[in-house]
């Protein structure tokens, strides 16, 4: 910008000029981000605090709002289904993100051998994460169906007895880890893209060397996608945290809260028992626990995240 | 890593003296290259299979009568194709799933227009102007993008609830006319891409900020703006959660809501709600194909940045 002034022939004009083009820009600024600055006072600021503040009372919506003081949180810290809502997610969570990651880059891997068909290979596996939300949990509800579903026929031609999935306390979150694995593919499109930004003369360099296929993929391909990985662990620890749709529609929670995930928890509570004084406590825990998990693998990655071109301390 | 191993084995100047058939490891290191391409097609297959068959179980059990849908070994093909299941289930719903359509349409394009004139709006100040205190906004931007909805989704219900406007569609279009970080993020790196000095070429024409972002900015940017376009449509189209939660007369759900609710009433015929499933998902998978090109593309490039 300072070099435009000064082209300008009026920039001899001095200092006033310059100071009145500065206000005009500040002015021209925040105009151009309001949409922001209103979703960011309204939207996020004030929800924030009002939401902090019916944390700490009741209110049901109809019959006004009653300080409690920290009974909410005393609360949650004595109820056995938030502890259980906790472990139903971590569980899902931290199974399902690394086997997704594993999945999508094995195939990744596998489509950036020169294979023919690339289109036809990239469709059926991507298709799946595009359709997502309730037509796929339905569907799934139907396939994971023990009696009929497409899952057991399949498990019975190969000769095992399938287990009865949804309706199983110990199947119910492995059958939610499947249905998200066969949304892999979206990730393995971020995976194709890595890897074909490695650049071919590292691969050459460590051919001359003497490294064969494994020590590449180990020392030369897994560190160059480590940016790549990085970005998805963060995105998909966050989102599979917050795991709402499939849930509520295929189990509602059951059997016996097998699959009660922190936000159905957190919906039950408040849009259907409308004990919105609680319902926001456990939101609050619900991002206490995200942002714990999130500044963990934040801080992780320094020591395994490798950035070309980067100039480590 | 066959890639190159075919560099090494296949064009390097040693294919003569194989085709004079003497060498014999030459013969064995093809042999073992042919079944490693054999191996990896197999799996590749497979895999494919087994990610694309719920989709052909959905569509064939859409076209079956109730009482094949229990067969065991599953019939793949039913004898006489009941096309008939789709217009029975689309008109038994009340209302129509016309209705459904019609408001999820509605919405999701309101939205797209709301999204694409904020995002772009926001991303261009941040990209282009500068303005007292944009990089410690800019900052806030990205930090409140980790802020789960769940913190602030009771308060914003719990507002359009008081002004009475719950059960109408105005919760869920006017948040997206405020943007959303991960767009204006997107957008802003698309912006920044392109080089300033055509904004200072156009200054010097006497343009405007406003000017510079409709007339330069956003035609050289339209790829990008496509991508979160059809991004916008998807996530709108699958939106669960706010449509439960603000709308509850029938006539004003999405079809996504409808869809569950058509499930839960219908539970004995599962071909009628496969077929309302197929049908909710042929708009998503219509502009998954007519954008593919550009929308995969767009990924990669937002994942290449990120």
């Amino acid at each position: 910008m300072a070099t435009q002034i000064s082209v300008r022939p009026a920039s001899s004009a001095g200092p006033t000029r310059k100071s009145s083009q500065r206000r005009r820009d500040n002015i021209a600024g925040f105009l151009f981000i309001s949409p922001w600055i209103i979703q960011f006072v309204f939207l996020i600021s004030a929800a924030m605090i009002v939401s902090l503040g019916i944390s700490f009372g009741e209110t049901d919506l109809f019959n006004g709002y009653k300080f409690v003081g920290l009974a909410n949180y005393v609360r949650m810290w004595h109820d056995e289904l938030f502890w259980k809502s906790l472990r139903v997610t971590a569980y899902y969570t931290f199974v399902l993100v690394p086997a997704g990651i594993v999945i999508s880059l094995g195939i990744a891997l596998l489509m950036n051998q020169k294979v023919k068909f690339v289109g036809l290979w990239r469709t059926l596996y991507y298709l799946p994460s595009v359709v997502q939300g309730v037509a796929v949990a339905l569907l799934w509800g139907y396939v994971l169906n023990p009696r009929f579903g497409l899952l057991n026929a399949g498990l019975k031609v190969i000769g095992i007895q399938g287990p009865k999935w949804l309706f199983s306390e110990t199947w119910a979150v492995p059958s939610f880890i499947i249905m998200g694995l066969w949304g892999a593919g979206g990730a393995m499109l971020l995976y194709l893209a890595g890897l074909q930004g490695i650049p071919t003369p590292l691969y050459e360099a460590a051919e001359i060397d003497g490294a064969n296929s494994w020590n590449r993929f180990i020392h030369i391909t897994i560190p160059m996608l480590t940016p790549t990985i990085y970005f998805n662990l963060l995105l998909n620890i966050i989102g599979s945290f917050q795991v709402f749709t499939s849930a509520q529609i295929m189990t509602d929670g059951g059997p016996n809260n097998a699959t009660l995930t922190q936000v159905l928890y957190l919906y039950h509570m408040g849009f259907v028992n409308f004990q919105f004084g609680y319902a926001s406590a456990l939101a609050w825990a619900l991002f206490v626990i995200i942002m714990v998990f999130t500044v963990l693998v934040m801080r992780s990655g320094n020591s395994w995240v490798h950035y070309e071109g980067d100039l480590k301390k | 890593m066959t890639v190159r191993e075919e560099k090494a084995y296949s064009s390097t100047p040693l294919q003569p003296i194989m085709r004079q058939g003497t060498d014999w490891s030459l013969v064995i290191l093809k042999v073992q290259r042919i079944i490693g391409r054999i191996l990896l097609y197999a799996v590749l297959a497979s895999g494919a299979v087994l990610f694309a068959i719920p989709l052909v179980w959905m569509v064939s059990t859409s076209l079956k009568p109730d009482g094949l849908v229990n067969n065991m070994p599953i019939v793949w093909i039913p004898p006489e194709i009941q096309w008939h299941n789709y217009v029975d289930a689309w008109n038994t719903s009340v209302p129509p799933f016309t209705t459904f359509y019609a408001n999820t349409i509605f919405i999701t394009v309101m939205n797209i227009i709301g999204l694409l004139v904020s995002s772009s709006l926001v991303a261009f100040g941040f990209a282009r102007i500068r303005f007292w205190g944009r990089d410690g906004i800019f900052l806030l931007m990205i930090a409140t993008m980790m802020l789960p909805k769940q913190v602030t989704f009771i308060p914003i219900y719990l507002f359009w609830a008081k002004i009475g406007l719950v059960n109408t569609f105005w919760p869920l279009i006017i948040p997206e006319w405020l943007t959303n970080g991960y767009n204006v993020f997107l957008l802003r790196q698309f912006f920044m891409s392109i080089s300033t000095e055509l904004d200072d070429a156009a200054r010097i024409d006497g343009a405007g900020w406003f000017t510079i972002y409709s007339r330069i900015l956003i035609p050289l940017t339209k790829p990008a703006i496509g991508v979160i376009a059809i991004q916008a449509f998807a996530w709108n189209w699958n939106n669960y959660f706010d449509p439960l939660i603000y709308l509850n007369e029938p006539s004003k759900l999405t079809v996504a809501v409808a869809l569950r609710l058509f499930q839960t009433q219908q539970s004995a015929h599962i071909p009628e709600t496969m077929a309302m499933t197929v049908v909710a998902l042929i708009p998503v998978l219509l502009v998954f194909y007519i954008a593919q090109a550009r929308f995969i593309q767009g990924i990669v490039i937002s994942g290449v940045k990120g």
